[in-house]
């Protein structure tokens, strides 16, 4: 890899690219008018009296708490699975199509029988969540510990490692990088799956908020939540691509 | 078919079987799953009567066009992003994060910008689309070989035919990946749009049967839709397995 531009360097062009897209956003809303589309300040003033207000805050507890269970089952769930179908070659030839099958389907079609399973409520809504996540994290997990180089097992064979030496020397930093990339896939996804769940079917949470200001039409909210949703993800989603891009060069480098 | 292949039929068939013993014997109620057996009789009696075939134009209709915008579009933009460095390093973050905003919500202002029409419904799936496949370009115009480009230049090719001779043939096979993310995507976009926001379609059929109760209904389109993605996603996987062995690149 060669030098690497100073940061001013690299992160001026990324927000020079932001403040264009603000520039756009504010003609655009410019030209469709007020009421169709707000502008960026009037966003996030409505976003600040929204952060203010008692009742969003139970909105997003409501929504936390969900993506947090949803987040907790796709992510150990599909680790577990993953690893499991990693290991057993013949076990991951027979489930990889089927995975990707399944990744492709648009699982909003299966959210009635969420529903007419798990009733409404928060159950249905975290089941919903965990089944867009833990596909993909399924599925990047399996290749990443079925790709680990053969040569590293040998060696963990050769030194005798006990099993469990063998994981936490060998096995879980050869992988941990496409691990990491599978979680970012599977965070964004499981997000999406919450909100739907909750645009859908339910009283409480950001997607009910969003879905409820559509219903009205009331756009400076559809924009606000828009607005801090995608604030929200796009942190967390940047945080996570920062640990994967530092475990990724580490492995070059190595 | 490879022994994976017989043993991953034998799985799904064993499931679906298993599904139709506990649903016939009555274990679980015929209100939460019904038998596919009913399933697929339900499937066929919308077919035959023809009541979901204007819902089926629709929703592959809009699709198709979400999908081959996509997939022309991201090409197109990233070969433009590829030659320019600068702005490629920009976008990077913003194109690593952009499947974490859901650009549904945005439907109401895209009903207002492009008119009551399926219009916004093929926008949000190129939305879901476009990125994948600009990903994908990026990831096989990093690949061509610098031999070839050199070869080019040599040639004094112009920018068009080295796009269309040399970039286009050496991408491919990264190409079919956003090619194959770029069908997915613009299903899910589209289905998910209709399902929440639309009035017709597949997947607003789906929302009224479940909310009118009408669970065979609802079941049989399910089952239209698994079975449509299922078999778009083989052709596709055999298309690329043919054209992974040709190159000699078969797993």
């Amino acid at each position: 890899m060669t030098e690497r531009a100073p940061a001013w360097k690299r992160y001026g062009d990324s927000l020079a690219l932001l403040a264009g897209l603000v520039l756009l956003w504010w003609l655009l809303s410019r030209w469709a008018g007020e009421e169709a589309l707000t502008g960026p300040a009037e966003t996030l003033a409505r976003a600040q009296e929204l952060l203010q207000s008692r009742r969003f805050h139970g909105h997003v507890t409501e929504s936390l708490t969900a993506l947090g269970y949803a987040l907790l089952l796709a992510a150990l769930g599909g680790l577990g699975l993953g690893t499991w179908l990693g290991v057993r070659r013949l076990a991951g030839q027979v489930a990889e199509p089927i995975l990707v099958a399944l990744y492709a389907l648009p699982k909003i079609t299966l959210y009635p029988v969420i529903l007419l399973i798990f009733g409404l409520g928060l159950p249905a809504k975290v089941a919903f969540g965990a089944i867009h996540g833990i596909i993909p994290v399924t599925i990047f997990t399996l290749n990443a510990v079925r790709t680990i180089r053969p040569v590293y097992l040998k060696v963990a064979r050769t030194l005798r490692l006990t099993p469990w030496q063998a994981f936490r020397t060998v096995w879980l930093p050869a992988a941990l990088p496409e691990i990491v990339s599978g979680q970012r896939v599977g965070f964004a996804l499981t997000l999406l799956g919450v909100l739907i769940g909750e645009m859908f079917a339910s009283q409480r949470g950001v997607g009910f908020v969003l879905i409820n200001a559509i219903g009205l039409n009331d756009v400076p909210t559809i924009m606000a939540a828009a607005f801090l949703l995608a604030v929200f993800a796009a942190t967390v989603s940047a945080i996570l691509l920062k640990i994967d891009r530092a475990l990724h060069r580490r492995t070059i480098r190595a | 078919m490879t022994r994976a292949g017989w043993i991953r039929t034998a799985i799904v068939l064993g499931a679906i079987a298993a599904l139709e013993l506990v649903t016939q014997a009555g274990l679980v109620s015929r209100h939460t799953i019904i038998p596919p057996t009913a399933m697929a009789a339900a499937l066929w009696g919308l077919i035959a009567s023809g009541e979901i075939v204007p819902d089926i134009t629709k929703t592959v209709s809009n699709v198709a066009a979400a999908f081959v915008l996509s997939v022309a579009g991201g090409f197109v933009l990233g070969l433009l992003i590829h030659a320019a460095p600068r702005l490629r390093r920009a976008l990077d973050p913003l194109l690593a994060t952009y499947y974490a905003v859901p650009f549904f919500v945005f439907y109401p202002l895209l009903i207002v910008i492009f008119g009551m029409s399926d219009l916004p419904i093929i926008v949000i799936g190129f939305l879901f689309g476009v990125v994948a496949m600009i990903i994908a370009t990026l990831n096989g115009l990093d690949r061509v070989p610098r031999v070839a480009l050199k070869v080019a230049r040599l040639s004094r090719m112009d920018p068009v035919s080295i796009a269309l001779i040399i970039k286009f043939p050496a991408a491919t096979p990264y190409l079919f990946t956003g090619i194959k993310l770029a069908v997915a995507y613009s299903f899910i976009g589209v289905i998910a749009s209709e399902f929440i926001l639309s009035g017709a379609g597949l997947g607003f059929a789906i929302s009224y049967a479940y909310n009118n109760f009408d669970t065979p209904k609802m079941y049989a389109l399910m089952l239209f839709i698994l079975v449509s993605v299922t078999a778009v996603n083989m052709v596709l996987h055999t298309i690329e397995q043919r054209m992974l062995r040709r190159r000699g690149l078969a797993r």
